[in-house]
């Protein structure tokens, strides 16, 4: 694959907290209508990228490029605005606020109600679930329909970069297999998208291209097929 | 009977101004975890801010309200802007410290002379006081004013917060500062404006409270400012219908204790309620606990 018309791209990027340094000068990018995998254990770095690029984290040094325009200083608010969603580690509902509302503020940044409620009907026909949930306080939702609020969230705000922080965890193989299609549905539907994951298998699975994150560096990297055979990759993460 | 009946409704009068600054205590808290503790002063700007719209500009009583609203908002905004912001992420006994500093420079910068000046001052009110006679129970048109215009903006709150976009963004980043960021709230904004409505309600409270009880000083913020701030811990503080109960419950048993017990207990019994919320419930009673998130 050739991989040329970057929508999002990474220059050797450095965070640290206080003394620790997280990331180690990464560098990689996400190419129009890919799916990109990070994947990597705990503590390699991989939710630290993601919140570097929303603007959560400031960085030490390094570069961040959307869309062919540095957004490596701007405050948080700004990058959601250019077209960056962000799909948190531990999905983060906004537990007091209805499904609805969840939803609402999802599109905080779109001021067309049609628009809006468009959106919503979509999202709506991809998540049956949600709809029946509507006005029930988003606290109040299972795990599988958390992920699936956290995902449809996100997208109301119509990103053409989505970000996804282990969407699989704490989810039963169904559900896993669910928010996969799910996803895979989106990048059909020409949305670019970071998936940062530790079930490697899946990830590798859906990808066109992944990144192995060790100790916040980039060691390997290739498509989603060259990491799954590759026998270092296939002991370290995919259980030998 | 007639006397209980007549007490509950002073008790009420009282309760609905607390509510009008108990709220901005509570929405503060909600949003930075912070015991506004200048909003009692804010309280008093407005007062003073209200009877000068009506004795130097003459100003009809709906537009000194809302002169006085709409001057608290500003400095609710102001003191966030340069007293709060700069301490978001400091430990929160250094915001907490600062709110007193403000607090006391706000009293103290009042009373100077050329600003509000030290004395007393009678507060003027709009129209005469009438009272009306409803079986054994007497009511003021002054009270029907004081209930009635805090009925509405609590409602006007209430819409607010929960109906527009706005509100649901102050809910939001009440919730979960960094995901609202990831929505594209500009959390700061959000902030702003809920010290704004907090203090324009306050500034409301300041007015009818002046009608009231028509006498006004520059320290005059400190008492009503501290029982609306038990009553927000009564209702349980962050929320805003706990905050309109504990309100509505504290001037009554308040007033209450002044006719029945002696109105010299009635602070004690004010404060005695702080002291048996935070042994028995300090969560409130519609508070909810707060989970520690990692």
């Amino acid at each position: 694959m050739n991989r040329t018309e970057p929508v999002i791209e990474i220059k050797d990027l450095t965070v640290s907290y206080g003394a620790i340094q997280a990331l180690q000068g990464i560098s990689f990018k996400v190419c129009k209508g890919e799916i990109v995998a990070l994947i990597g254990a705990n503590g390699a770095g991989k939710s630290t990228t993601l919140r570097t690029i929303s603007g959560l984290l400031k960085p030490r040094s390094g570069e961040i490029i959307f869309e062919n325009k540095p957004i490596t200083n701007l405050p948080g608010h700004e990058i959601a605005r250019l077209g960056i969603a962000h799909v948190p580690e531990g999905r983060r509902p906004f537990a007091n606020l209805t499904v609805y509302e969840n939803l609402r503020m999802g599109a905080y940044l779109i001021n067309d109600s049609r628009t809006i409620q468009e959106t919503m009907n979509r999202i709506f026909r991809s998540f049956p679930r949600l709809k029946e949930r509507f006005s029930q306080p988003a606290g109040t939702l299972s795990g599988g329909e958390l992920q699936m609020l956290a995902i449809a969230r996100a997208l109301m705000a119509k990103p053409r970069l989505l970000m996804l922080d282990e969407p699989s965890m704490g989810l039963s193989p169904i559900l896993v297999n669910e928010i996969f299609n799910i996803i895979k549905e989106i990048n059909e539907q020409g949305t670019s998208i970071l998936l940062v994951e530790q079930n490697a298998h899946k990830a590798l699975s859906i990808c066109h291209y992944a990144y192995v994150l060790e100790t916040g560096r980039v060691v390997m990297e290739g498509t989603g097929k060259e990491l799954y055979e590759n026998p270092r990759i296939k002991e370290a993460y995919l259980g030998g | 009977m007639a006397y209980f009946f007549q007490q509950l409704i002073n008790g009420l009068q009282l309760g609905f101004v607390y509510a009008l600054i108990a709220l901005g205590y509570t929405m503060v808290y909600g949003i930075v975890r912070l015991i506004n503790f200048a909003h009692g002063d804010i309280f008093m700007v407005g007062a003073y801010l209200g009877f000068y719209a009506l004795t130097l500009y003459h100003l009809p009583f709906p537009l000194a309200i809302l002169f006085a609203m709409a001057g608290c908002t500003l400095l609710g905004i102001t003191i966030e802007r340069f007293a709060y912001r700069p301490l978001r992420n400091a430990p929160r006994i250094s915001a907490l410290i600062t709110a007193i500093g403000v607090s006391l420079f706000l009293e103290y910068f009042s009373s100077l002379k050329f600003v509000f000046g030290p004395n007393y001052l009678a507060y003027p009110r709009p129209f005469s006081v009438c009272i009306y006679q409803i079986g054994t129970v007497c009511i003021s048109n002054i009270q029907i004013l004081v209930v009635g215009v805090s009925v509405v903006l609590l409602l006007i709150l209430q819409f607010i917060v929960q109906k527009t976009k706005t509100g649901m963004a102050m809910r939001a980043v009440s919730y979960d500062k960094n995901t609202a960021k990831l929505m594209g709230i500009d959390v700061d904004y959000i902030i702003s404006v809920t010290f704004g409505i907090g203090s324009a309600l306050a500034g409301a409270g300041g007015v009818l409270y002046g009608i009231a009880y028509p006498q006004i000083h520059p320290f005059m913020g400190i008492m009503p400012g501290l029982k609306a701030f038990v009553a927000a811990v009564l209702g349980g503080i962050g929320s805003i219908p706990g905050a309109m109960l504990g309100a509505i419950i504290m001037g009554i048993v308040e007033t209450m204790c002044s006719a029945y017990i002696s109105s010299t207990m009635r602070d004690a019994f004010a404060f005695a309620i702080l002291i048996i919320v935070l042994l028995v419930k300090p969560t409130g009673i519609l508070g909810k606990r707060e989970i520690e998130k990692v």
